[in-house]
């Protein structure tokens, strides 16, 4: 069943078309993984379907419900979470604050304060932050910040999670353990669209992968389909294949 | 606001301010002169604009020149009105105005920020005072108005119930999801709207609800500044003296625009008695000197202050256990 979809989605910023009638679906439960170059409309994306940005035309719907023109407290209330690329957390409140705005507002309905303590409590647990709970965000590390993103996302109960670089400037072992967060908050039945630089990442754990370049889908398919695809191998390397000839 | 916990220690801060306006409550038993309850009134309501300043502006960050308007407002409806409401409806009707303005105010404006909401809220405070000015002149033909004083006992009064509402507002407020949602705005905007905060309608609220105590106590002032006009009415001093008040005496505590009102008031009446020339420089150098050594105010000292107290009496409590130990 598609969760997620979008026709025609288009974004433009002065002349630049930074999405261009881009066509998307995400199953239910799935991975989706999204890759492409810098500057590829891949946040921009993101940004539509959470409403930071308005749509300049095409359509988003979620479970067939239109989002087009709902503000980005709607969307997240519809059951749409997501973190940022740059961390956004609230710095100066403490960790356990800053999950339970999401568990207090990210529902549509209105949530008692002992529900969204117990909410928040299990969405820091579940990350492995209930240690740091007290703790102002501020002083976190940045995987600690990410995951607060991630608990803070987690307590609004959403359906779908757009996760924007997760991994990006984690180490190596920090990403091991963020792949596997991924894949539990999949088997939770939470549906993943994510964006990735970390090519061990999005091979790993992504049941399917989309590639967008200048705004444009290029490639769709699975995570070998997309490593043997031409002209996905000529945008990331095309710059080898010229210097070789 | 961890509502998973409830100690007592979180009813300390506001059992002494109840105790304190208790106090207030029963001042005539003393027997003080009515100058002091007019001067004691006129403290009241810098502590009811410090407080309900710090309400909106000290969480969500937007930092809000506007408090001037809606006392103005409030001295114009009780201008307006003296000779034909009774009091108590009069303070109600500048509540109302002052609510419905701010939001309209609120809507229009609170899309912008930083600096450019403040530039606004100060231009409209300007605006207003020469819009009145002109509709006064020009259109009714009148300049200035006459309002019958009532008595200093009577303002003190009115003053210390609207304090006592407007503390117990901001001490709701702050316990409340409002509040939760109004320090997430502070902290990162895009992000509380991403958690399902609805930005919009949270700050335009709260900056109306803050807006009410600042018309009821313009209002009551007019009870006892006799004559105005648009220009004193509006005076942009209402606006910047809560501001340096608040952050006088600290936004993170509710305490702290109270202390900072009352500190703040009394150096006001004694300077400009004694240096009329200088007093507002030394308030100038103060302001300066908190923002950049003391962000936090008088309150934030209080856990530095208990930071730095901790380590030498765990020190003399471990030192008094050891020597316990040594002697048996």
């Amino acid at each position: 069943m598609q969760i997620l979809e979008g026709h025609g989605v288009t974004k433009s910023f002065g002349g630049l078309a930074a999405v261009s009638n881009v066509d998307f679906h995400i199953d239910q439960g799935e991975i989706l993984g999204l890759i492409g170059p810098n500057g590829a409309g891949k946040t921009t994306l993101f940004n539509l379907i959470s409403a930071a940005l308005p749509l300049k035309s095409g359509e988003i719907r979620l479970k067939g419900k239109k989002l087009n023109g709902l503000k980005p407290h709607k969307i997240c209330q519809l059951g749409v979470a997501r973190t940022f690329q740059g961390i956004k957390i609230c710095a100066d409140m403490p960790v356990f604050q800053n999950v339970l705005v999401g568990a207090f507002f990210g529902s549509p309905n209105r949530v008692s304060g002992a529900d969204a303590a117990k909410e928040a409590t299990q969405a820091l647990e579940f990350v492995g932050l209930s240690e740091m709970r007290a703790t102002p965000a501020k002083d976190l590390t940045l995987v600690n910040q990410k995951r607060v993103e991630v608990a803070r996302a987690l307590a609004t109960k959403p359906e779908v999670l757009l996760l924007d670089e997760l991994m990006a400037g984690l180490n190596s072992a920090e990403i091991s353990e963020s792949m596997e967060l991924v894949t539990k908050i999949r088997d939770k039945g939470i549906t993943i669209f994510m964006v990735e630089h970390v090519m061990k990442a999005i091979m790993g754990i992504c049941e399917r992968i989309m590639v967008l370049h200048h705004g444009e889908k290029i490639a769709e398919g699975t995570p070998q389909e997309i490593a043997s695809n031409k002209t996905v191998i000529e945008v990331y390397l095309g710059e080898e294949t010229h210097a070789g000839s | 606001m961890d509502t998973t916990k409830f100690t007592p220690r979180k009813l300390l801060v506001p059992g002494v301010i109840l105790s304190i306006l208790i106090v207030l409550a029963t001042l005539p038993l003393t027997g003080v002169s009515p100058y002091t309850f007019f001067t004691m009134g006129l403290t009241i309501m810098y502590v009811i604009l410090a407080v309900s300043w710090a309400m909106f502006s000290g969480p969500t960050g937007y930092m809000s020149l506007a408090p001037a308007a809606f006392v103005g407002i409030g001295i114009y409806v009780m201008a307006r009105l003296r000779d034909v409401l009774p009091l108590g409806a009069i303070i109600l009707a500048a509540v109302l105005c002052s609510f419905i303005i701010a939001l309209l105010v609120g809507l229009v404006t609170l899309r912008l920020k930083g600096i450019y909401f403040a530039i606004f809220t100060f231009g409209f405070v300007v605006f207003l005072g020469n819009f009145i000015r002109y509709y006064e002149f020009h259109i009714l033909g009148t300049r200035g108005r006459l309002i019958e004083p009532v008595s200093n006992e009577t303002f003190y009064y009115i003053m210390l119930g609207i304090a006592a509402a407007t503390l117990l507002t901001a001490y709701l407020i702050r316990r409340s999801r409002l509040g939760l949602a109004m320090q997430s705005i502070g902290g990162n905007e895009e992000a509380a709207a991403h958690m399902g905060v609805n930005t919009t309608m949270v700050k335009v609220l709260t900056f109306a609800i803050s807006a009410v105590f600042m018309g009821a106590a313009g209002a009551t002032l007019a009870t006892r500044i006799i004559y105005t006009e648009p220009m004193t009415a509006f005076s942009v001093l209402y606006s910047f003296t809560p501001v340096l008040m608040a952050v006088f005496g600290g936004m993170g505590q509710i305490y702290g625009p109270v202390v900072g009102a009352i500190i703040f008031s009394y150096l006001q009446h004694y300077l400009s008695g004694r240096f009329p020339q200088y007093y507002m420089l030394s308030f100038g150098i103060i302001l300066i000197l908190f923002i950049l050594y003391l962000p936090g105010g008088l309150a934030g000292l209080i856990p530095q202050l208990r930071d730095r107290l901790r380590g030498p009496i765990s020190k003399l409590l471990k030192g008094g256990k050891a020597e316990q130990h040594a002697n048996t």
